[in-house]
Order: C-alpha cells, then sequence, then structure tokens
C-alpha cells in the first residue's frame, strides 16, 4: 500500500457548543455556535468552508441538525456535503471529510454532531437511547417485541457473556464509570462531576442487568465541530493542526446487533484492525486512547478490539483504574467521557483527542504524539489513529 | 414475567411474516435454503450463503441453548413490567440461529448461560410471538404443552 490517502487531511479547527444536561435550544443553535467557534479556531472564515459533513443528518436520531440546515444558516457555497447514519459509526462523517479533502472534493470540510438529547423529551419505546423504532420491520422487530427496546438490553447481553466467558466482573466495569467520573471534575463542561466511588457504582440501581444505571451514558444538548482541511493548510491553522494517520471503517462481520458471530467482541474488533492495517504505528504508540463508553462495556471491547490487551483481559487491565487513569500507561477518556461528560456521541472524545495533541487538554497528557479514538458500537463503529501535527 | 402479557410491538416484514404466525400450529419455523440447505435468520430475499431463490420456512424442533440475557430491571416499554428477561436462544439445528426472546417459565435468578431451552408461543392479535422456557420443565408438564 502506498502512504494511505487520508494523510492528506489534518484537522484544523475543533470547538464545542455549550453542554448541559436540557438547555432548551434547538439543534441548529447549538450547530450554529460550535460551527463558527470551530472555524474561528481554525483561522478561518465562512467563507473559506467549502464542504459540510455530519451523521446522522435528515431522518436520523437524537435531534441534531442537518447538513442542509447549517449549509443554510451560515449561508455556505458548497462544493461538497455529505450526511448520513449507514456509515462506520458517528465519526463516519469525519471519515466522509477526510476522503473528501483528500479527493480534493473539499479543501475545508466543517464535521459537526449535534444531540439535543437532554431536553428532547422524555424516553419513548424506540426513541433515543440507542434504541430501534418500534415501528421497525427491520432487524429491530426481532427484539422489540420482548421489551429489548433501548441498546442498554442488547450491550448488556454482550456484557453478560463476557463475564461469563472470561470472568470479567461488575467490579472491574466500574472502573470505566469511576475513571470518567474521576476525569470529568476537571472538565468545565462535564454533566456530571460530584465524586464517585466504586462502592457508589456497585450500589447504584441496575438497568438491564448487568448494566447499572452508571454503566450507561447520560443524555445531554449541545454541539460539537471540527474543521478538516487539506494538510497543505497545516502550518496556518493558529491552534495548531492535528494529523489524521489512519482511519478505520471495516465493516467484515455480520452487520447486526443480535447476529454477531462473536457475543464477547462486537465490530470494532474488525474497524479497529483495519486501522492497524493502513499504519506503521503501533498500539505501543499511542499516548492516550478515547474509547467510546456509550456503555461501559464497550469501552472494555474497545481496548480489546484495539490490541492494547488481550482478547478477554480487558476486565483486568482496568481493574482498580491504575492502567487507564493520568499518568498511567494508557490514560482513558480523560475528559470523562459520556459516562460523565455527557452523551456526545463519540464527538466528544474526538474533541478531546484534538485537545491532547494540541496541549490544551484539562488534564494533559505528557508529550502526547498519537491518539487512539474509536466511537460507536454493536455493527456501527469507526476509528482515528491521529498525530500531532500532519501525519 | 408479570401475569398479564405485555405489549408485543410484532411489526413483520414480508420475508418475516412466517416467523410471526408459525406458532399457530405449535411449532417454530426459521427460514431454509432448499439448495445448500443453510438456515437463514433472520429470514431474507435469498440464501445469502448460495444465493440461490429457492428459500422457504421449515420447521425445528424449537429446542435451543441460552447464548446471554439481561435482566430488564427499567420499563423501557409502558406495560413491558419489569422484571424481565431478554435472551438470545441459539437454535440446536444450527447454533448461528439466534433467537431473541423472553425467558418464562422459571425464576429469573435461575436464567443461566448454557440452559437448555424449549418455545412456546404467547398469542398476541394475529401473531404467535415465539417465547422459551427451561425444556427441563417438560418431565413436570407430562404430556402438557408438548
Amino acid at each position: 500500500m502506498g502512504e494511505p490517502q487520508e494523510r492528506r487531511a489534518v484537522i484544523s479547527g475543533a470547538a464545542q457548543s455549550d453542554i448541559g444536561r436540557r438547555l432548551y435550544r434547538t439543534g441548529i443553535d447549538l450547530t450554529v455556535e460550535a460551527a463558527l467557534r470551530a472555524i474561528a479556531d481554525a483561522g478561518l472564515t465562512t467563507a473559506d468552508i467549502d464542504g459540510v459533513s455530519t451523521y446522522p443528518g435528515f431522518g436520523g436520531s437524537f435531534g441534531g441538525a442537518m447538513g442542509a440546515e447549517l449549509h443554510e444558516a451560515l449561508r455556505l457555497s458548497l462544493n461538497w456535503r455529505s450526511a448520513g447514519v449507514e456509515t462506520a459509526g458517528p465519526l463516519g462523517a469525519v471519515h466522509n471529510a477526510i476522503l473528501a479533502v483528500a479527493t480534493g472534493m473539499a479543501r475545508h470540510v466543517l464535521v459537526f454532531r449535534t444531540v439535543v438529547e437532554g431536553s428532547g423529551g422524555p424516553l419513548r419505546p424506540g426513541s433515543g437511547g440507542g434504541g430501534g423504532s418500534a415501528g421497525s420491520a427491520g432487524p429491530f422487530q426481532f427484539m422489540i417485541p420482548y421489551g429489548a427496546a433501548s441498546a442498554a438490553c442488547w450491550v448488556a447481553c454482550y456484557a453478560r457473556r463476557h463475564m461469563h466467558d472470561y470472568g470479567t466482573t461488575r467490579t472491574q466495569l466500574g472502573a470505566i464509570a469511576v475513571n470518567g467520573r474521576a476525569n470529568a471534575a476537571s472538565n468545565p463542561k462535564a454533566i456530571y462531576t460530584e465524586p464517585m466511588t466504586i462502592d457508589d457504582y456497585l450500589a447504584v440501581r441496575m438497568v438491564s442487568d448487568p448494566l447499572c444505571l452508571y454503566d450507561c451514558d447520560v443524555p445531554c444538548d449541545g454541539s460539537t465541530a471540527v474543521v478538516v482541511s487539506h494538510r497543505d493548510y497545516a502550518p496556518d491553522a493558529p491552534a495548531g493542526a492535528v494529523g489524521v494517520n489512519a482511519i478505520g471503517t471495516a465493516i467484515r462481520g455480520r452487520p447486526s446487533w443480535d447476529q454477531f458471530d462473536d457475543l464477547t467482541s462486537m465490530m470494532m474488533r474488525h474497524t479497529a484492525a483495519s486501522m492497524w492495517e493502513r499504519t506503521e504505528l503501533t498500539v505501543d504508540d499511542v499516548d492516550t486512547a478515547q474509547l467510546y463508553d456509550g456503555f461501559s462495556w464497550l469501552t472494555l471491547a474497545w481496548i480489546e478490539a484495539m490490541g492494547f490487551c488481550g482478547k478477554g483481559e480487558s476486565g483486568a487491565f482496568v481493574e482498580g483504574g491504575a492502567n487507564i487513569g493520568p499518568g498511567g500507561p494508557l490514560p482513558l477518556n480523560t475528559s470523562g467521557g459520556q459516562l460523565s461528560a455527557g452523551r456526545l456521541h463519540g464527538f466528544g472524545h474526538l474533541h478531546e483527542a484534538v485537545m491532547q495533541l494540541r496541549g490544551t487538554a484539562n488534564i494533559g497528557v505528557e508529550d502526547c504524539e498519537v491518539v487512539a479514538v474509536g466511537a460507536g458500537g454493536g455493527p456501527e463503529t469507526g476509528c482515528l489513529l491521529l498525530t500531532r501535527g500532519p501525519s | 414475567m408479570s401475569a398479564a402479557s405485555p405489549p408485543r410491538f410484532v411489526l413483520a416484514s414480508p420475508e418475516s411474516d412466517f416467523y410471526w404466525r408459525s406458532g399457530a400450529d405449535g411449532r417454530l419455523r426459521i427460514q431454509r435454503c432448499g439448495d445448500c440447505r443453510r438456515w437463514i435468520h433472520p429470514p431474507g430475499p435469498a440464501c445469502p450463503f448460495c444465493h440461490s431463490r429457492r428459500i422457504g420456512p421449515e420447521p425445528v424442533a424449537g429446542t435451543g441453548t441460552v447464548a446471554t440475557f439481561t435482566v430488564n430491571r427499567k420499563e423501557w416499554i409502558p406495560g413491558f413490567t419489569p422484571p424481565y428477561v431478554f435472551a438470545f436462544v441459539e437454535l440446536d439445528e444450527d447454533p448461528a440461529v439466534r433467537i431473541g426472546t423472553n425467558i418464562v417459565g422459571c425464576e429469573i435468578d435461575d436464567v443461566e448461560i448454557g440452559m437448555r431451552m424449549e418455545v412456546l408461543f404467547e398469542e398476541s392479535g394475529e401473531w404467535h410471538v415465539p417465547l422459551f422456557r427451561p425444556l427441563e420443565t417438560r418431565a413436570a408438564r407430562g404430556s402438557e404443552g408438548s
């Protein structure tokens, strides 16, 4: 393979709107706020933006805003626009932007993910929580009639099988939630910042056993935006350009929550493998990992998929938190993740990765040069390997 | 499961219509390829293995093994009163056929991975929704429900 074409792209800007449990603002309002901040952060104006990419766009779940809404709201003049939900998870919007830049379809693509879940109304069957539609004749028709209306139910099934096969314990799983909460205390935009111990975790109510309340992320309102630019622009990016070393997009198994071949891993197993196939870097080069924690068990699955430990070993790897805390060998979800900082659907992790590589994170990792970002669960997973400066 | 039946939001597709009606005669049916004879689930428009269009529902024994499960403690759907067990049961004919279902007929705390199961059906409007209960209860029930 020649040089992976994604290396033609960099992330030149990154920003977030206000983030809160319930902001009672529209998705496009939050999106415009994040977009204008990200464009300014990149040292650009709206006139420079010639591409827009988002997930999920029209018809997608969890509120948000359409790409066309941002296009119109900022009166952008675009050469390329893309939005969709059938991507390699939410980071698919970033992958698409990178590919557009690499192929010359656009030079500066504004990428966003907006969620309006906190004030988006009460949870109903099939609305939010990653759930399928109660009116779906698609694959969810085989789970909705059994009251398995939320991704919590499906992920819980994987977590239980992982515990059964590998001896993973709730105390080990809880290390993900406790680590996130400790890190969230330094994040002024985090939703939950009060201290949490492993005993607090073990005492809280069950949701879908073996997942308890603290294994599930917290719905919130907020928008994250990044600008993906051609790497030629990197020297001019005032806040520093973050390099794209490799993207992971593979979906080699069955695209299914319930029919995947292995009930102790998910599609990130293939997605992460495809990322490592595109780089000379290895897991040993990664300085910090920002790995999806829509449910805490998904983070264990990502840790194994990325190869930070062996299959089935993630429970022991995270237990007690020493390996994943600040100063440990793999600082994890350093801004609090979704469990405590809010369900920004992988884009909170992406934003934190950029801050780490710029050296501006609230809990900075010393000499941070390489960050692995993985987002999504079930059959919808994607990842990025980012570097300080162009790759 | 509580005494009252929970709401069963079945919305069948043309391919899956047979699946949700199959229990009318007490038999579970799974789509099968008439050429390569592989079992196919969820049902689709062609055999995903040999691409034959000669596919159709065939009865299975209705027995299988619990691959994994969750005990729901939250009312995800109004009327679906917790606690209840949502499980994946892998069928004896082909463990790759994994059925999402509720486990009934035993204490929730007694459900385990690897437990042997048999199908039963709950009528819900025009549908017969496949549920599973422990196979071991067959002897205790005598000829009932066979």
